[in-house]
């Protein structure tokens, strides 16, 4: 009853100030409104990155050649006579005893910017010479046509299937394109499917590339040693085995490459990894803007304690009358600090709201960009600004408080 | 009817202006009996704001004794001297000093507010409106109210918790004579009616002739009394 007059009382004399009380939560409006966008958008491009990685697959490893810590894993030492990958070490890696965490493997040729051209029509692309594995383990899908199979692999057949971004480019159309020709580095092949759009992704865009098989790459357009390959990718048995068939994966290769532990000449890597990795940088950069944006909090609460000071100064004679009907200290402390507290909360729910239009609007720049960004507002993170806006209003409303609290009521009261 | 609602012992009060110290009270000694009205005068500078401040639980004497109602006054604390003003005085100031932005009504009902007794809320408020003849104006806004208007709000503020003094200092120094002597007939028939004990600072000799006794002080001591 007594708390509902004095926040009653407090609420009649900021809307009694309209343009103060406005002016005065502005800066903890604009503060809790950048805290709340700035986590939303970090939350958002988090929850992108992470679907975009799971849609190639928890549960693939990927190996390459070289050594040093790379994302974290591996040794710090460098090692001299790196020995690059073979479809030797593929085949090895498939066998089910030695590493029965392992699913399938995919040895993978990968070229630079390497032209491509069609019907008149040229650009750059990237080629990717594959086995059949390769297909399951990132989950591709066609939207016309057919992979193509074990057979033709051995057959070193010129075939190849585009993504949709080079079929547009160099056909204008993303199907009818089965039968069609395509000259990759001056070699003819024969188009037998197109891949589904997986839209621009946190491991490049996919969507404009060429896979052929890895023998007829090897023969014509990516030259290599031996047998060499540029990576290999493989699929563990499920997401839970994935860390076993790592360490599977490690101990054949450092059987097969003759080296120590701690002196690897490969890494493996994983898209859980990946995705750490990726979510540890978004935090960061998240936890660097909203504390960026925290400072405007600060300066909001300053401005809180300007106008306190200067409303417990022009309340003098207000708070010697308190006193003398009976006030204690304790009233008067209790009534301006509900007063800072209210300005506070009232810029924190204005700036709750205006945050996440900032954020929906930003969503939708991003989505009209092109670009997969949904920003979203946590329920903890509009706790996490309510609290500590009120916070800020009760911090710097102890002050003003604690002044008025202490005036004489004699000397209040004789104040013009 | 002998009963003595404010008994004051060598009142001493002593401000510090920088390196000097300034004698307010010289030690003044008075008696006020329950449902008398008292009238204290004295020219400007002669201590009588400070007499009332004190006498009225605002600040304390810098030496003496002092009992309100019965309560022993001197080394109390802060809050409980809030309380006893809250329970056994009623001030009515020169200037009204009334909350500008909430009604006549709520300005009543302040100190009910700060009161630890159940809140008897509007009820009483109003009844202190009607008792100083504005129950018509409850809802109006001090500044919808002329000069005497505002005061008898000040004086139903004054009574709403039934004290056992009023204090007014110079009533009716902000007001034109005809609405003046409204406000002090207000409390002579306030006193007479409700024997309420009425302390009133003045120095205007024709309010100060209306008490039933006069104190005069000059340069912080009581100069003679009228009985």
């Amino acid at each position: 009853m007594k708390i509902r007059r004095v926040l009653l009382g407090a609420l009649s004399i900021l809307v009694g100030n309209k343009l103060r009380s406005g002016l005065t939560i502005l800066g903890i409006v604009i503060g809790v409104a950048a805290v709340i966008a700035m986590l939303a958008i970090g939350q958002g491009a988090q929850n992108s990155i992470t679907s975009s990685i799971s849609s190639i697959g928890t549960n693939v490893l990927y190996l390459s050649s070289g050594s040093g810590a790379r994302f974290g894993s591996g040794s710090s030492t460098t090692v001299r006579n790196i020995r690059p990958l073979t479809m030797a070490d593929a085949q090895a890696l498939e066998n089910p005893y030695q590493a029965p965490g392992v699913l399938a493997v995919a040895p993978i040729l990968m070229s630079g910017n390497i032209s491509a051209s069609a019907s008149g029509q040229s650009t750059t692309t990237t080629v990717y010479g594959v086995t059949t594995d390769y297909f399951s383990i990132r989950s591709e899908q066609l939207s016309e046509g057919a992979f193509f199979n074990d057979q033709q692999v051995n057959e070193h057949a010129r075939v190849a299937m585009i993504g949709t971004d080079l079929a547009t480019t160099l056909f204008g159309r993303t199907n009818n394109l089965v039968g069609q020709s395509i000259r990759i580095n001056g070699q003819t092949f024969t188009i037998i499917g197109v891949l589904k759009s997986k839209g621009g992704s946190a491991v490049g865009s996919s969507d404009n590339q060429v896979i052929i098989p890895i023998t007829t790459a090897r023969d014509r357009v990516i030259q290599r040693a031996g047998d060499e390959v540029d990576t290999i990718y493989i699929q563990a048995t499920s997401a839970a085995t994935a860390s076993q068939a790592s360490t599977q994966v490690s101990n054949i290769m450092r059987m097969r490459h003759h080296v120590a532990v701690g002196s690897e000449d490969f890494n493996i890597f994983s898209s859980t990894d990946l995705q750490q990795t990726a979510s540890s940088i978004i935090n960061i950069l998240t936890i660097f803007l909203g504390g960026i944006a925290a400072i405007s909090l600060l300066v909001g609460g300053i401005g809180i304690m300007n106008i306190m000071l200067v409303s417990v100064t022009e309340r003098t004679r207000e708070i010697g009358l308190r006193k003398a009907v009976g006030a204690r200290n304790r009233d008067i402390m209790v009534q301006f600090l509900i007063e800072s507290l209210v300005l506070s909360l009232l810029g924190g729910l204005i700036g709750v709201l205006f945050g996440w239009l900032i954020a929906v609007i930003i969503g939708w720049v991003a989505s009209a960009l092109g670009t997969a960004l949904t920003p979203s507002v946590s329920f903890s993170s509009i706790l996490l600004s309510t609290f500590f806006s009120a916070a800020v209003g009760l911090f710097f409303g102890i002050y003003p408080a604690r002044r008025a609290a202490s005036l004489e009521p004699v000397e209040a009261l004789r104040t013009e | 009817m002998d009963e003595i609602v404010i008994r004051a012992e060598a009142l001493k009060k002593v401000y510090r202006m920088g390196e000097v110290d300034v004698q307010a009270l010289r030690g003044i000694s008075l008696q006020v009996k329950r449902g008398e009205v008292v009238a204290i005068t004295g020219p400007s500078g002669s201590g009588k704001s400070t007499l009332m401040s004190i006498l009225g639980c605002l600040d304390r004497p810098s030496s003496g004794d002092y009992t309100l109602d019965g309560e022993q006054v001197a080394g109390l604390s802060d809050d409980q001297l809030a309380s006893i003003r809250n329970r056994k005085i009623g001030f009515v100031f020169q200037s009204f000093n009334l909350l500008q932005r909430i009604s006549a009504l709520s300005n009543v009902e302040l100190p009910l507010g700060y009161a630890n007794r159940p809140d008897e809320g509007k009820g009483r408020a109003e009844t202190a409106l009607r008792a100083v003849g504005l129950e018509n104006r409850m809802k109006h806004r001090p500044m919808e109210l002329s000069g005497g208007e505002q005061q008898r709000v000040a004086v139903a503020r004054a009574l709403v918790n039934e004290p056992a003094i009023l204090m007014a200092d110079e009533p009716t120094g902000n007001l034109d004579s005809k609405s003046g002597q409204e406000i002090m007939d207000l409390l002579l028939r306030l006193n007479r009616e409700g024997n309420t004990t009425l302390l009133i600072i003045t120095h205007d000799p024709r309010i100060a002739a209306q008490a039933q006794r006069t104190i005069v002080i000059r340069d912080g001591m009581v100069e003679e009394k009228m009985l």
